[in-house]
């Protein structure tokens, strides 16, 4: 508890260290603000709820950890990561998840949790359950006299992300395929009329979610470390962000991709790191409370 | 409506095999011990999962808290926990049989109510929630409940707390634990036998049918939600307290709260067995853990793998189960009347939901 007071009291003297932990903050949540958007767009597109999204995650940052420990620039691990992810999400949707499109919502969300076992405990036995990281061996900046660090590696995580969310922001508005996405996420079956192949959409949309993840899980393993059975946890970190936002709703995704990053950041820092796990399924919950109490108040103004 | 308690046939062939079991293999007491366990697993989800139709991610939650309460309990009786956890301690602590005794019957029973609380204390967040945010909210209870304990001091933290040790031989160990699983499932099994015959059970499957419906009906769906939540804690926190006794160590992410391994042994047996019958989360059980326990071994580290994947092609292409299979194959041996030439035409719902009705 005094050490939880002491940390505070650092914060509000030290205004500097505040500076640090939202920088720190925003580059880490740029990272789950991409993950997020993949979740939401499966989510709203084909109402599959991805409890693998996490492990698809941590496939990608294993890749570039591999490519890392042979020799390769751990940079190249993006593309590639989202090359081997789009082809693992085309054999899911094809052997699972376009089973699972039409049937209610547990079996999807189970469905995905039982992919999500496989994963975890494929790569353990493949690369162990230690921690790993890539190491990109580039310098760390300091400012301010050396109280703010900003590692170069979180940076280029950081312009990456953002150029791989305006990449697919812009093909969903421009492209005659985001197009067909979003109109298949509108009304399915007005879209079926129009003469879109919604199947195709819904196997392109699962593969671009997996690429995403891809890529993201390459920046994690850049930026922080992967461990097997860490999917899980973004897999609910995730969870919480489209929960809190509405998964129709991609600014505030980003928005609060961007909120539990910095949430995360401070709230490390004033625990201390090993509660960082519990604060975020505890947020999780009161985030579902929270939507709770608004749908209540919805409900008494229909009553 | 079904018939209020088990045939006595039923009755005298579970006190049979249950008697039996260990003395025909005598050697194999432990597994079968768990199996009654996993009857109890089983049949608990089932109370949300396949007759309320509430697909709870989270259930195993209630056998960590039963399990740690009880342990905090039987030491807090006699000795102060925050030393007994402790990693500096270097005394060697003895129970003697009365002590032990009496800290096992309270903490059991503390057990069972502190589980019943904590349903009815989570039941304000969980409840609000319909269909995948109730499956995720309840996992996030679970995860919750496993990552306080991991990183709260008193209770052992990560490191988990050494039970006390059971004051007998092994023979006479192995028996007691075995007795009691087996008389819980029992218990659980003749309770819920009795409780879906009720007018509560009638509730709550109105619930799963349609539950706007329900309420508008005049069920306050609510208190149904929250006492059936809280009836399958009571039964798991008492499984969890003689589970803990039984290992004689408890540790929260891999044995109090296990969300990958038991907790979803739970889902995978009732799909298995048949959703939403009486005996199909016990067929699925026997066949899950008899299974489990022939081919574990030869699995050679792939066991979980395996299971995820066992996971994926029940939940994909078998979701009926093979109870609810046979009774769509035979539904007359079920008591269930079929119109001759009227076909009916279930896909819209979750597989197959049978009807209450002579569910035997």
């Amino acid at each position: 508890m005094e050490q939880v007071i002491g940390n505070i009291s650092v914060l509000a003297t030290m205004p500097i260290f505040n500076l640090g932990l939202l920088i720190d903050g925003l580059m880490v949540g740029s990272i789950f603000a991409l993950a997020a958007y993949g979740l939401a767009l499966v989510w709203g597109v084909m109402n599959v709820k991805n409890l693998a999204q996490g492990d698809f995650i941590m496939i990608g940052g294993y890749l570039t950890w591999n490519l890392d420990r042979f020799g390769f620039n751990p940079l190249l691990g993006v593309p590639l990561a989202i090359v081997v992810l789009w082809g693992i999400g085309w054999f899911l949707y094809r052997t699972v998840v376009s089973k699972v499109i039409t049937r209610d919502l547990f079996t999807s969300l189970l469905a995905t949790f039982g992919i999500a076992i496989v994963i975890q405990q494929g790569l353990n036995l493949a690369f162990g359950p230690d921690t790993q990281s890539a190491q990109a061996d580039l310098p760390t900046l300091t400012f301010a006299n050396g109280l703010i660090t900003v590692a170069t590696t979180r940076i280029i995580g950081f312009a990456l992300a953002i150029l791989l969310a305006v990449a697919v922001i812009l093909f969903m508005k421009k492209s005659r395929m985001g197009q067909a996405i979003r109109a298949t996420a509108q009304d399915a079956r007005a879209a079926r009329v129009l003469g879109i192949d919604t199947e195709k959409v819904y196997s392109f949309t699962f593969c671009l979610n997996a690429a995403i993840c891809g890529a993201t899980g390459a920046l994690v393993a850049l930026v922080w470390n992967v461990q097997p059975f860490l999917g899980t946890t973004y897999s609910i970190r995730l969870f919480v962000i489209v929960t809190a936002a509405g998964f129709g709703n991609l600014p505030g995704v980003i928005a609060s991709g961007f909120g539990m990053g910095i949430f995360e950041q401070f709230g490390g820092f004033v625990l201390g790191a090993e509660f960082q796990q519990a604060l975020i399924v505890l947020l999780l919950l009161a985030v579902l409370a929270v939507r709770q109490l608004q749908q209540l108040r919805v409900r008494q103004a229909v009553q | 409506m079904s018939r209020a308690s088990l045939h006595p046939l039923t009755i005298g062939s579970l006190l049979l095999a249950g008697v039996a079991a260990p003395l025909l293999f005598p050697a194999y007491t432990n597994q079968i011990a768990v199996l009654w366990l996993m009857i109890v697993f089983a049949s608990t989800w089932d109370i949300l999962g396949g007759q309320m139709g509430y697909n709870s991610l989270g259930n195993i939650f209630f056998f960590g808290a039963g399990m740690y309460t009880s342990a905090v309990v039987q030491i807090g009786l006699f000795y102060d926990v925050g030393m007994y956890t402790s990693g500096a301690r270097t005394t060697h602590i003895v129970f003697t049989n009365a002590q032990y005794f009496t800290g096992f019957t309270l903490g059991v029973i503390a057990a069972g109510v502190v589980a019943c609380v904590l349903a009815l204390v989570t039941s304000w967040i969980v409840f609000g929630l319909r269909g995948p945010y109730f499956a995720i909210g309840t996992l996030g209870v679970a995860v919750a409940g496993a990552e306080l304990m991991a990183s709260w001091e008193w209770v052992g933290a990560a490191a988990g707390i050494s039970m006390p040790v059971f004051p007998g031989g092994p023979e006479a160990q192995k028996l007691f634990f075995y007795f009691l699983l087996f008389g819980l499932a029992f218990l659980v099994l003749v309770f819920l036998r009795w409780l879906y015959s009720t007018s509560f059970g009638l509730a709550i499957n109105a619930i799963r049918d349609d539950e706007e419906k329900a309420e508008a009906m005049g069920l306050y769906t609510r208190r149904y939600k929250r006492t059936a939540w809280a009836i399958s804690a009571f039964f798991l926190g008492i499984a969890g307290a003689i589970f803990g006794n039984m290992t004689g160590f408890i540790e929260p992410r891999d044995i109090a709260f296990p969300t990958t391994t038991f907790n979803i042994f739970m889902i995978l047996m009732v799909l298995l067995g048949g959703k939403g019958t009486f005996w199909g989360p016990v067929v699925g059980a026997v066949i899950f853990h008899v299974i489990k326990e022939v081919t574990w071994t030869y699995f050679l580290g792939w066991q979980f793998v395996a299971l995820g994947l066992l996971i994926v092609i029940i939940v994909v292409y078998f979701q009926q189960g093979i109870v609810g299979w046979l009774m769509e194959k035979y539904p007359q041996r079920f008591g269930i009347r079929v119109a001759p030439k009227e076909k009916e035409v279930r896909s819209h719902a979750i597989g197959f939901a049978p009807n209450a009705e002579g569910a035997e």
